[in-house]
């Protein structure tokens, strides 16, 4: 793992945010002393250690399979800033 | 009755059961005192006053906390509030439903009253990077409030609010309640329902409580922990009543001192305070133990790791569709979505998208995320491995008082490591606390100094128990910022 390898503008458009060119630059900068601290976990030996995604997992949470009432449709549209016959509005993705 | 903005929740309650004041009369008091002081602190961000007066004539005075307003960070749903999350993408957004924790609240008797200010998505540990403005320092308006939950920090200690929760990531409780001289509580991961909390990093986040003492911690802990079904990761364990050991004193209590705490960057001031503390807890009678936690120079790297990467795939969500800002006029899908996603987000969240984002990608996984969650596990085995030996480990909250607005604003790295101290009990998943135990003099101000205490899972009693034998025997929680508020 190095810094070097981070390129900001193609993990930008990964992650769906335009960036200014002024942006990526500061980014890089700062995410390359941020990536700098991290790779001191290089130095960390972590054979046969299990990773831990929750500090407690629980498995298998179920609840009755009962019918309950739900947000009713026009609470669950009165924040979208565009819609329309009781749906939202998407950008156009097929010509 | 001019000053009961002053009281804690425990003193205020007894003055509601006993009819000497009313729920309207507090409201309205607590209004007036923001109104006078929170111009300098700006530790709100709305308030609906109306709103607040007409739950507080139907509050029932007989409940545990009934009547009692709580002020609550802008991450936490409240039915028909705003819940900006310091973010301009959620301006105007108003919340469809109550958090489970605000049900709580009300179950209780509580009001929810007024929306504290915060670090956009709860990413930050001075409140700077709110999309609405920093909240200043109740003690020194030049410095930060700490953060991320900074408003909620601020308010309680500028008595503009009896309470207020919060949010905890890797520290966003007990650091600003260190910065302001208040009690933040940190549960354990699952103890609190997450539903209705806007999700940052959904495998560390903890709503808990800022309060002016540790019994009032107790006090809204009892209101608010337990299993939940609409959150899976919601402990299924007997809530017990927090308030029963508080003064059981800490005579025959082990207290670890992790020697991985006091190194070099811990300020001076803070070190000495909190020997202070530790040889305070001795002469109460606690068993002092020194404990090594030997991963401790991982935690920042890991946590920086883990929690971008979670965060990148949580703030998936804000995409210009359902809710909150949307650009205008995009030429293309992801256009709408580059542009809503640049123009929405502040600095802070797209850098640690990008971060998370980049620890995820293809090719890196396994060298960043895979060995960082490897790495956690060796952070929680320390904590583990400790706890065989102490009841609880005592350490500072955090390794400077108070810093500058703007001091830090351009250095990311410098920013994150004011949650050194505090984002390891995160990955572990324990609870832990911040008290005030003491002043740092800095250009002729007085800052106040946090003690940490961390407890093993489940053991919030336990921690609360060692706070409150510090707590009856000092007196810097009765300290009050008078930069500000002009208290005496």
């Amino acid at each position: 793992m190095s810094s070097e390898d981070l390129d900001v503008e193609y993990v930008a458009e990964l992650a769906r945010i335009r960036l200014t060119p002024e942006e990526v630059a500061t980014f890089r900068s700062q995410l390359g002393h941020v990536l700098e601290h991290v790779a001191r976990l290089n130095r960390l030996n972590v054979a046969g250690v299990e990773p831990t995604a929750h500090s407690f997992p629980i498995y298998n949470v179920f609840r009755a399979d009962e019918v309950k009432p739900s947000l009713p449709r026009e609470e669950a549209l009165a924040n979208a800033p565009r819609q329309a016959e009781g749906l939202f509005l998407v950008t156009k993705v097929l010509d | 009755m001019d000053q009961i903005f002053t009281l804690d929740v425990h003193g205020l309650r007894s003055k509601l059961a006993a009819h000497e004041v009313s729920p309207v009369e507090v409201v309205r008091a607590l209004a007036r005192r923001i109104e006078a002081v929170d111009p300098a602190v700006r530790g709100y961000l709305s308030i609906d006053l109306e709103r607040a007066i007409g739950e507080a004539e139907a509050a029932d005075v007989t409940k545990p906390l009934g009547g009692v307003p709580i002020a609550i960070k802008d991450v936490i749903s409240v039915r028909g509030a705003p819940c900006t999350c310091g973010s301009r993408i959620l301006a105007g957004y108003r919340a469809p439903y109550d958090a489970t924790v605000i049900a709580r609240l009300r179950a209780a008797g509580a009001i929810p009253f007024g929306r504290t200010n915060m670090d956009e998505f709860a990413m930050g540990s001075s409140t700077e990077n709110s999309a609405f403005g920093p909240t200043h320092n109740p003690y020194d308006p030049a410095r930060t409030p700490g953060g991320s939950s900074g408003g909620s920090a601020a308010v309680v200690a500028a008595d503009e609010a009896f309470a207020a929760l919060g949010s905890d990531t890797g520290g966003s409780i007990r650091q600003p309640a260190a910065f302001c001289g208040c009690v933040g509580f940190k549960p354990t991961y699952g103890r609190v329902s997450r539903y209705g909390l806007v999700a940052f990093a959904s495998s560390l986040d903890q709503i808990g409580p800022f309060t002016k003492t540790v019994r009032d911690a107790a006090l809204l802990l009892n209101a608010i922990a337990g299993v939940d079904p609409c959150d899976s990761t919601s402990l299924d364990e007997p809530v017990p009543d927090f308030t029963t050991n508080l003064d059981r004193g800490v005579k025959g209590v082990r207290l670890g001192l992790p020697r991985e705490y006091f190194v070099s960057g811990l300020d001076p001031q803070v070190e000495r305070a909190v020997r202070q503390a530790v040889e305070h807890y001795a002469k109460l009678g606690a068993e002092i133990v020194e404990v090594s936690l030997p991963h401790t120079e991982y935690a920042l790297s890991t946590y920086y790791i883990i929690a971008p990467a979670e965060a990148s795939a949580n703030l998936a969500r804000f995409d210009g569709v359902r809710y909150g800002y949307r650009a205008e006029q995009p030429g293309d899908l992801l256009e709408h979505y580059g542009r809503t996603r640049e123009e929405g987000f502040g600095a802070e969240v797209k850098r640690r998208i990008i971060l998370g984002t980049y620890a995820l990608s293809s090719g890196y996984y396994d060298a960043y995320y895979l060995k960082a969650q490897k790495a956690r596990t060796l952070i929680r085995d320390d904590f583990s491995r400790a706890f065989r030996r102490v009841d609880a480990i005592v350490c500072p909250t955090s390794p400077t008082p108070a810093f500058k607005l703007g001091e830090r604003a351009n250095d990311p790295l410098s920013m994150y490591l004011a949650d050194v101290f505090t984002l390891a009990a995160n990955m572990a998943g324990i609870c832990g606390v911040s008290i005030p135990c003491g002043f740092a003099e800095a250009e002729g101000k007085l800052l106040p100094i946090g003690l940490q205490i961390l407890g093993n899972s489940l053991e919030e009693g336990r921690v609360l128990q060692v706070a409150n034998a510090y707590e009856q025997t000092t007196d810097w929680h009765k300290r009050r910022p008078q930069s500000v508020t002009g208290n005496a």
